[in-house]
């Protein structure tokens, strides 16, 4: 069987409902490899009772979501920051 | 009493059956995964219960597969809410593999391949309700579901049954694992509709 993982677009649409900005343009540092990218590039499992999403050089959990009837729970452990571009203050 | 009347016949199978709250009956047998799926050769496969003292105990395949086999046939409720029923399975019951483990510990964390965690009361795993599973349907338990080996703890939601499971750490200490610590309920009981922290 060939792993059945989806680009961070995935991403999109599930946390839009918790970010005002769009997350897969982001830079991500995974904290197990340090490996450096768009939110957009890392791997993301939906066929889970969460979206998992993995880096695509070591393939550690990056970001976790699940979504429950009355909350969103986010897990950032395996990312070192966020970069979110925005416009000049 | 449920709503197909019991005199009814040539009813599909599974039609009628009761079902645990929000679940409904599916006859395939969906593949959820977290992440990649681990390829484990048998001869590099082992299994290990670690105690609340660090005592350690390990299985080979081979050492697994000498160790009386049962054949369990049991429903399994996942929590993205599919049941499938009279599910057939082989393996080696926990009350086996923990009949000379000497534990006062009162939960357990499972560890796979691959890096998923899940906990549950150590006494969920006994008295009949657990296995080792490494054949389903009459075949080696395919890697997509888990194989070589994979927990199969069917009265808990199928989270709780591990794939590629490598071992079990025994704790005095409930310690929440991969699910469990992103929202999921801590113990997991489909009959009480046990999804989410709070339920
Ligand atoms: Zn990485």
């Amino acid at each position: 069987m060939i792993d059945d993982y989806e680009d961070g677009n995935a991403l999109a649409g599930p946390l839009s409902e918790i970010f005002t900005f769009d997350v897969t343009t982001a830079d991500t540092r995974c904290a197990g490899c340090g490996r450096t990218g768009p939110v957009a590039g890392l791997r993301v499992y939906t066929h889970a009772p969460g979206l998992v999403a993995r880096c695509p050089g070591c393939e550690e959990v990056v970001l976790r979501v699940v979504r429950t009837p009355t909350a969103a729970w986010l897990d950032l452990r395996g990312s070192v920051a966020l970069r979110i571009p925005l416009a000049p203050a | 009493m449920g709503i197909v009347s019991p005199g009814f016949h040539g009813r599909r199978r599974g039609a009628g059956v009761k079902l645990p709250p929000g679940q409904y009956l599916t006859e395939d047998f969906p593949v959820l995964s977290a992440g990649p799926t681990p390829r484990i050769r048998p001869e590099d496969w082992e299994f290990t219960v670690t105690t609340e003292t660090g005592q350690e105990h390990r299985w080979s395949w081979r050492e697994l597969l000498d160790l009386p086999g049962e054949t369990p046939t049991v429903d399994i409720h996942c929590v993205t809410k599919w049941s499938k029923l009279g599910t057939s399975w082989e393996g080696v019951s926990l009350d086996t593999l923990l009949a000379d483990v000497d534990t006062a510990a009162d939960y357990a964390l499972v560890h796979s391949y691959g890096g998923y965690t899940t906990n549950l009361p150590l006494e969920d795993l006994l008295d009949g309700q657990a296995w080792i599973a490494y054949r389903f349907d009459g075949e080696d338990l395919a890697p997509e579901h888990g194989g070589p080996a994979r927990l199969l703890v069917p009265h808990l939601y199928f989270w709780k049954s591990a794939k590629w499971v490598r071992g079990i750490r025994l704790m005095d200490e409930d310690e929440p694992g991969f699910w469990e610590t992103a929202g999921y309920h801590d113990y997991g009981d489909p009959w009480r509709e046990q999804r989410y922290q709070g339920d």
